[in-house]
Formats: C-alpha cells, structure tokens, sequence
C-alpha cells in the first residue's frame, strides 16, 4: 500500500478510481513545418475535421449545462470551428508550409490578441480563443482535451492545482474528491473544494504519476491519498457516508458544551449564497464579500445596482447580522477601473481599503448603497473595510460611515500592524473581524498560492495565533468589549475553530458547508477546555505540532473523520 | 447584390449571447453572408457566421450594420437575418 502525504483541506474520507487532469498543451515548436508524408491538402482536412469534433465536444456540453456555463460553452462551440480562425490557420499552411498544429497555433494567438486589444467583454473572451486552440491541438495529436476530463462515471480529480475558471466545469456529483500536486492550503483548489464540500488533498507530491483508473482512498482531514485501499480504509469511507448526513445540518445554535454562545455565521458572495447559508442554519453573515457585484465589470455599477444586489443578501437574514465587507480589489482580484495591473508586488500593493487613496469616490458611493439597502431591508447590517492597517485608517472609515448612515462600522484584522495595535484601532470603529487567510500570508510572508510554502501558509502557525490573542486582548483593553471575529478559512476547521473561541474569538464565519462539522465539536468542549487548547496550541513550537497536539486532544475528529 | 441595412437591437451590443446566435443562425443559411458597417467596402465586409468576426466588428446597440449575401435565398436568408439583430436578444 502506496501513500501519499499532503495537506488536507476539506475533510471526507472516499474510496474512487483516479483522472488525472490532462496536461496543459504545449506550444508547437515556432517554425514546424508539415510532415513530408502529409500535403497542404490533407492538413487542412485534418485540421477542420479537428476542428469539428471539437466543436461537437464542446455542444454536446453544452446541451446538458444550464445557464451562464451553457451560453460560455455555446459561444466556445461556435469558435472552434469559426471561419476567421480557420481560414486564417489555412492560409499559413497554404502559404508557409505549416504544420496544421502550429498554424492553429498562430491564427488562435492573433485573434485572441486582436480581441484582447479590444478591451472589455472581448478581452475576456480572448481566453476563450485559446482554450479552443489547445482543444483542437490536443485533438490533431490524439492526447486528451485540456481542462477537467468529463465523464459519466465519478471519479477522483488529481490536478497540479485547479483555476478558478475550471470551477464553471466541475460537476460535484461526478469529481467526488480532488487531490494535487500543488497548490497550498489558501489555493483556489481548496476553497473551490470546501465551497462545494469535496474532500480535499493538496501540495501532494507524487500523486501526477499515478496512472488513470488507479483505485485510491482519499483522506480530507488527514491530508492522505493511499493506492490499493485496504478494509480498514474501505470501512472508514463507508463510515464517512454516514458521517457527513449528519455533518450536513447545523442546527442553528452554535454553541460550547457549557452552554458559552458562539454565533456560527456563513461567508457568502451574493444572493444565492446568502438563501444557500440561510437553508444550511447560518446564523447570520459574517463575511459578504461585495467583489462579485463588481467582478467582470469594466466600470463601476450605479449605487442603485449596488443597493439591489445586497439587498438580495439582507433578505435572506431578516432580523440577523449581516456583515458586509466593502470592495476588496487588488492582488488575486484586480478590477480594471480600480487597481493597477503593473504593480511590482500586488499582494503589497493598492489593494482592499487602499484603492480608496488612489480612486477616492467609489468607496463613498458603495457605502452609499449600502445605506440604501440596510434601511429597505430588516437584516442588521454592520460594515467593515479589509486592509486597514493603522488607527488613523479605522477613523477615516468610520467617519465615512457615519456620513453615509451606517451605525456599525468596523476594520478587518488582516495586516500584522492592525493585530498588534487593535486597541487603538478598536477605538474608532465598533467590532473586529480577523480575516485568518491574509494575516496568515503576511504574519509567515509566504504567498498563498504557492505550493512550496503551503508548510508556512497555515493559520495553525503559533505566529498567527499570537496575532490572533493580541487582537482580541486590544479589545479588552479598549474596555467596551467590542467584538472580534474570525471569517478567513481558519473558521472553517473544527479543531482550529475551538481554538479560536479558546483565544476569546466571539464569533465564527465560514464556508456555509462547513456549518455542521464546526457546531457539532464546539459542542464537545467547555469554554475551559477551549481556553486550554489555545494555550496549548500557542506553546506549540511550529504549526504541524500545534495542529498534531489540539487534534490529539479532541478524539471526536477522527471518530467523525473530520 | 441585394443587401440590407440593420440597427442592432440587442443590449449588450453584437457580442456575447446576441452574437452566438447570430452567428449560428447565418451559418445555417443556403448562402454565405456578410456584415459590414456602413461605408466600409464591401471587400472588406466579414463573414457573418464566424463569431469571432462578428466580436471584432464590435457593433453596439443601435449602431447599423450592412448585410449582403448573393445567389438563391438570398433574399429570404438577409430578411430573416435582419430580423433577428432587430431583436433583443438579451432578453429572452
């Protein structure tokens, strides 16, 4: 019996058979000329007939999605065998003796150049073009399309890591987990994976040789992928069947077994989340990010879009909190009438709070829509700025809020600065809220999407930790007991979760699926026991031993196979 | 050669939804047709199947667009083209 240790990022225990996503298509050598076998002739009837099934792939997909997937894959159909593209793919095999893969090769670089200069919605679609390149290249040399494989039967997904686009192709009731080779904890691929409730392995070494087909057992929580599973294994997903049933209902009270009130309350991007949280028993909200009212958007909505797309998230918790964390652009999420693409070191950079000194106003009207929809809504409604990083910040916030006519301003804790001034950044504003996956990556200065620093990028680090006692002991000595959250990943692990309500943390905000694991083991542990779980953890002289002696302590995880 | 004129209707202009539509429906007629905006040669004109001319024509709502097509059908097929970029396609 084969393993393979990684990080584990979403718990669940499965059995299944392997697909390895396909390698990306490598270019064609710049120069390749046609075979002396083949004609001009036959390559461009092979080129078109690459081409065509290409493009019938792609339809038959899209025939069976629904929505916005159906209309991307409908127009991605289209261009595989569009006229311009081909005729100008011809041309150069015609003309120049080209090979029909490098000629494909070339129109699709020029035209998807062409609709990149264009800007705007073409510029996105630009990406399309070459995806539909790739496609038909795979097809001219008979090695599987790019992307995730698809399939009727369910399978075990092993990736190097996963894209946000390839979110939009993966169907949950066919990829029953994903393991890769890269990627860290704070990856795409596991927030992809925890958002969908997939058991998750990452940073993997190894796994990218295991050959199609293969039958493995895939342990979430443990971080494991084992080949020939062995009886104990397969119990243990049998078990896990069951398991996650019960795992999947929160029943609405987050609380500790001494009866110490945590409010359990979901991170959402939008409307449909926010009913999703609201069915699975969130509490509240303590996490709405604002970005995707603006994503894939050239110029910033009016106030009143902005008011009629939270208020969709106010809805669904009439009479409940709803934090809302104002536009976090920059970095990983760069808007282009916001944020600067050419910056040097953009996690650095203008970024969250900060586009405010460079693009003053969008700020100030977001607050105002804000405004808008917390008075048409009964939804209590506390608003908060990511990337504060000193006092001064926190003031100017809430002085902008209390402008617009928002009661409950307040900061998010994710730059080190903010965590070990909170009292005086307490001061101005009315809670905290510490966003674990940021003050994560800058407390250890390891990039979160890097797989060779997925070891540093955990908030299981004492470092961290530290941070995370500092922050709430600003609170105490600000003396009005305001406050302090947690709504980064960190929430989302049970063992982390009671860690945090150890170091005086009030409320938790994660993943909405997450919900059920995090309530049913708080209510495992009194306060007291919470509180020395945090000690223990914060003496631990790295984050591998504060994750091993917290887990060793709370023997419900392994018997849920959390 | 017979052509018509047309004002796109649809919101977001002839691209995205509106544009694979059209596409797909002037691919499906007997004769090959083109677009052009008005004043542009007609040597220059683009074919109206290929969605990825149609995006880089770039025509937005009520901008007119020159449809010519040649041979049987041609007439039938440009009607019916024009038609549908008189429709908003974005709302159905």
């Amino acid at each position: 019996m084969q393993n393979f240790q990684g990080v584990g990022v979403s718990p669940g225990r499965v059995i299944g058979t392997i697909r390895q996503m396909p390698k990306p298509v490598s270019e064609p050598p710049s120069g390749e000329q046609l075979a002396a076998s083949t004609t001009a002739e036959d390559a461009v009837v092979g080129l078109k007939a690459a081409a065509q099934s290409v493009h019938d792939e792609l339809k038959a997909r899209a025939d069976k999605a629904s929505g916005d997937g159906k209309a991307v894959l409908e127009a991605t159909a289209l261009m595989a065998k569009d006229t311009m593209l081909l005729k100008s793919a011809t041309k150069l095999i015609n003309n120049n003796g080209s090979s029909a893969e490098r000629a494909i090769w070339e129109a699709g670089a020029s035209v998807s150049e062409m609709l990149h200069n264009l800007g705007g919605y073409m510029a996105e679609r630009a990406t399309d073009v070459l995806d539909v390149r790739a496609r038909i290249v795979a097809e001219l040399r008979g090695v599987p399309a790019p992307g995730i494989p698809a399939s009727d039967t369910p399978f075990i997904l092993v990736a190097e890591d996963l894209a946000p686009a390839d979110t939009a192709t993966l169907d949950p009731a066919i990829v029953t987990a994903l393991v890769t080779s890269g990627g860290g904890p704070q990856s795409h691929t596991a927030i992809i994976a925890r958002s969908l409730g997939l058991p998750a392995v990452v940073a993997a070494r190894g796994v990218d040789e295991i050959p199609d087909g293969a039958e493995v057992f895939v342990d979430g929580a443990a971080g494991s992928l084992s080949l020939e599973p062995s009886e104990e294994q397969r119990a243990a997903a049998l078990a896990w069947v069951e398991n996650s049933a019960t795992l999947a209902v929160f029943d609405g009270k987050g609380t500790t077994a001494d009866g110490h009130l945590v409010p359990l309350l979901a991170n959402v991007g939008g409307a449909k989340d926010a009913a999703a949280a609201a069915a699975l028993g969130a509490q509240g909200v303590g996490l709405f990010r604002t970005e995707f009212c603006f994503l894939e958007r050239d110029t910033e909505p009016t106030v009143l879009e902005q008011a009629a797309a939270y208020r969709g998230v106010f809805d669904a918790f009439p009479g409940k909190k709803v934090v809302l964390r104002t536009l976090d652009a920059g970095a990983d999420k760069p808007l282009p009438f916001l944020t600067d693409a050419t910056e040097p070191n953009p996690a650095l950079g203008v970024r969250g709070y900060r586009t405010d000194f460079t693009t003053p106003g969008v700020l100030e009207r977001q607050l105002e829509a804000i405004a808008i929809a917390a008075d048409e809504s009964e939804a209590e409604v506390w608003v908060m700025a990511p990337m504060i990083s000193t006092p001064a910040e926190a003031a100017r916030f809430a002085s902008l809020c209390g402008a617009a006519g928002i009661k409950t301003p307040g900061v998010m804790v994710e730059v080190p600065s903010a965590a070990l001034t909170s009292a005086s950044v307490l001061r101005h504003v009315a809670f905290a809220s510490l966003g674990t996956n940021d003050l994560t990556q800058y407390a250890m200065a390891a990039d979160r999407q890097l797989g060779p620093l997925a070891e540093l990028n955990t908030p299981w680090q004492p470092a961290v930790l530290r941070l995370v006692q500092l922050t709430v002991a600003g609170s105490a000595e600000e003396g009005n007991g305001k406050p302090v959250g947690v709504c980064g990943e960190a929430a989302a692990d049970p063992a982390l979760a009671v860690v945090l309500v150890g170091l005086g943390v009030s409320t938790l905000s994660m993943t909405a699926r997450s919900l059920a694991a995090v309530g049913t083991v708080l209510k495992t542990v009194t306060l007291e026991q919470a509180q020395e779980l945090a000690r223990l953890a914060l003496s631990a002289p790295d984050a591998l031993d504060a994750k091993a002696w917290v887990r060793a302590k709370l023997p419900i995880l392994e018997e849920l196979g959390l | 050669m017979p052509e018509r004129t047309a004002t796109i209707a649809s919101r977001s202009g002839l691209h995205a939804r509106p544009a694979a539509i059209f596409a797909e429906a002037a691919s499906e007629q007997p004769v090959e047709v083109t677009i052009a905006m008005p004043g542009a040669p007609a040597d220059d004109a683009l074919d109206a199947a290929s969605i990825l001319s149609l995006m880089t024509l770039g025509a937005a709502k009520g901008d007119v667009v020159v449809l010519r097509a040649e041979g049987d059908g041609a007439d039938a097929a440009l009607d019916s083209l024009v038609t549908l970029l008189e429709t908003d396609l974005d709302a159905e």
